[in-house]
């Protein structure tokens, strides 16, 4: 039986949506672009290669637990033995987190699962059981992605002031480079993204029924709490900028491109 | 400054019905209810349309203006060219009955399944004490007019009748929001959320925010907190073991699970 918009009870209309202003821009963008990054990223992290240039780790293969080129690795290689990329080692926690994001949820249903592409407009499956079912259910863990990603960006703000290290020939001492700044910018972006998450505002304080008697706690979700109005959009900056890091770190190693150095 | 406006209205009932094109002289400043109206008065004598206050304020005449749902009271006809044809249709959600009026019962059944707030005897002087920092988050949600806009766009019952035994829409996942943060209840209505109210079948793409004419955060603020409420009773083992073995969250001592 035909259910939804054209169901029996439903007012009789034959189009899907009356819409007409285009609706279609911000799904067909957010599908292009994501997908766009999935790619790169794929290529990126099989490749296991031109991902250090001293003192620049690409933020993708960071930290570096596998068998990584020397002096790549600032917490050991307790991985050696990993047959491939190092980047498969860690990946899978940013990677998490992004997929379980509310942000993202909303991204991908209507981008990618068109469930629906748009507000008011009809989605294409005959069912849907949301969120209720293996493997979305799984989407409700995305606290323990948080407090994995609270961890990689501390590593990422180590990485970052790295990038005041000496370059191959500098002398010891504090250097710095075109690649510490887009480092620098990565780290906060990617701050930003990570704190201004809903589970964060949550455990920070959003969990409390009584804010008047946990008055740090308040301050914190309040604080938490305008930056999540901006958690999309900083979503989007650190997806590019992470991308960007990366893509620096494969052009210097790879030789397409020399680090302006500052001092 | 006066203008033609060219407008598509459904008219018919459960039986069926098709879009019907009217012209009607509109003023500036006027919005697509006062167009309705003098449709009715002048063309349409038996146009069912459901409205009362005219101030965004009642949630009476919701509809779909050019497929999006609104509020026709609160749509400027200032914000469409004057050469653009306006389509209004009733919500496509709930049942027709005629013309632009739907009914909405879907939404009083699911009013009726919520737990009321249980709260604690008073104090000794006879008063209920509770502190403003407490009480800003429901008051958000106090704003809710339920003009069912929410209810009509969301896709879960939008496209999916089957899902209205099972799920209460983004206008209840906001009272039950408002009763779990209340700084006085009793009541533990995490369990209730998801597995009455089907709080997992929402899948966070934020059309009843976007929708809402009161401009209520619903899913960052509503939705989103109690996703990661019931998180926290249902699916997070650290927070089990917690309890388990005597580490209690505290700020929940005083309530009951239903």
């Amino acid at each position: 039986m035909t259910t939804g918009v054209h169901g029996p009870t439903r007012a009789r209309i034959e189009a899907k949506t009356l819409r007409t202003d285009r609706w279609w821009v911000s799904p067909l963008t957010t599908f292009v672009v994501f997908f766009a990054f999935v790619v790169y990223a794929t290529i990126r992290a099989f490749q296991g290669s031109h991902y250090y240039s001293k003192p620049y780790l690409s933020p993708f293969y960071s930290p570096c637990l596998g068998d990584c080129v020397k002096g790549s690795s600032d917490f050991g290689q307790p991985f050696h033995w990993w047959p491939l990329s190092a980047a498969l080692l860690v990946l899978i926690f940013p990677l998490g987190f992004r997929l379980t994001c509310y942000y993202y949820r909303k991204a991908y249903f209507r981008g990618f699962w068109l469930s629906p592409p748009a507000c008011a407009v009809a989605e294409p499956h005959k069912a849907y059981t949301g969120e209720t079912r293996l493997p979305l259910i799984l989407n409700n863990i995305h606290r323990y992605f948080w407090y994995a990603a609270v961890v990689i960006a501390l590593v990422l703000t180590y990485d970052a002031i790295l990038a005041f290290g000496p370059a191959e020939g500098e002398s010891s001492g504090i250097h710095m480079g075109l690649g510490t700044v887009v480092f620098l910018v990565n780290v906060v972006l990617i701050w930003l993204y990570t704190l201004s998450c809903h589970s964060c505002r949550h455990i920070v304080g959003g969990k409390l029924r009584h804010f008047s008697k946990h008055p740090v706690r308040y301050r914190m979700w309040t604080w938490v709490s305008k930056q999540n109005e901006r958690h999309a959009l900083y979503a989007w900056l650190s997806l590019f900028s992470v991308a960007l890091a990366d893509l620096y770190v494969l052009l210097l190693a790879s030789g397409t491109f020399s680090d302006p150095r500052f001092f | 400054m006066a203008y033609t406006l060219k407008m598509r209205l459904w008219r018919g009932d459960r039986s069926g019905g098709d879009l019907q094109d009217f012209d009607v002289e509109v003023e500036a400043g006027e919005v697509v209810l006062d167009a309705i109206h003098r449709v009715q008065a002048t063309q349409a004598g038996d146009l069912a349309v459901r409205w009362n206050c005219k101030a965004g304020k009642c949630g009476s005449c919701s509809a779909e203006v050019n497929g999006r749902p609104r509020l026709m009271c609160m749509t400027r006809l200032s914000d469409y060219d004057p050469s653009e044809t306006i389509t209004v249709t009733p919500m496509r959600t709930f049942p027709v009955i005629r013309d632009l009026v739907t009914d909405v019962s879907y939404n009083y059944e699911k009013a009726k399944e919520l737990p009321y707030a249980e709260l604690p005897p008073r104090d000794a002087d006879g008063k209920r004490r509770m502190m403003q920092e407490d009480v800003d988050r429901g008051q958000e949600f106090r704003k809710c007019i339920e003009c069912f806009l929410c209810q009509n766009t969301c896709h879960v019952v939008r496209d999916h009748d089957g899902n209205k035994k099972n799920f209460a829409g983004p206008r209840f996942f906001l009272r039950y929001a408002e009763l779990d943060m209340h700084p006085l209840d009793t009541v533990d209505r995490r369990r209730v959320t998801r597995e009455q109210a089907g709080l997992g079948y929402c899948n966070i793409t934020k059309c009843c925010t976007e929708v809402c004419p009161e401009g209520i955060h619903i899913t960052d603020n509503a939705i989103i907190p109690m996703k990661e409420r019931v998180a926290d009773r249902t699916y997070d083992p650290l927070v089990w073991l917690g309890n388990k073995i005597g580490i209690r969250d505290k700020d929940r001592d005083s309530r009951a699970e239903l």
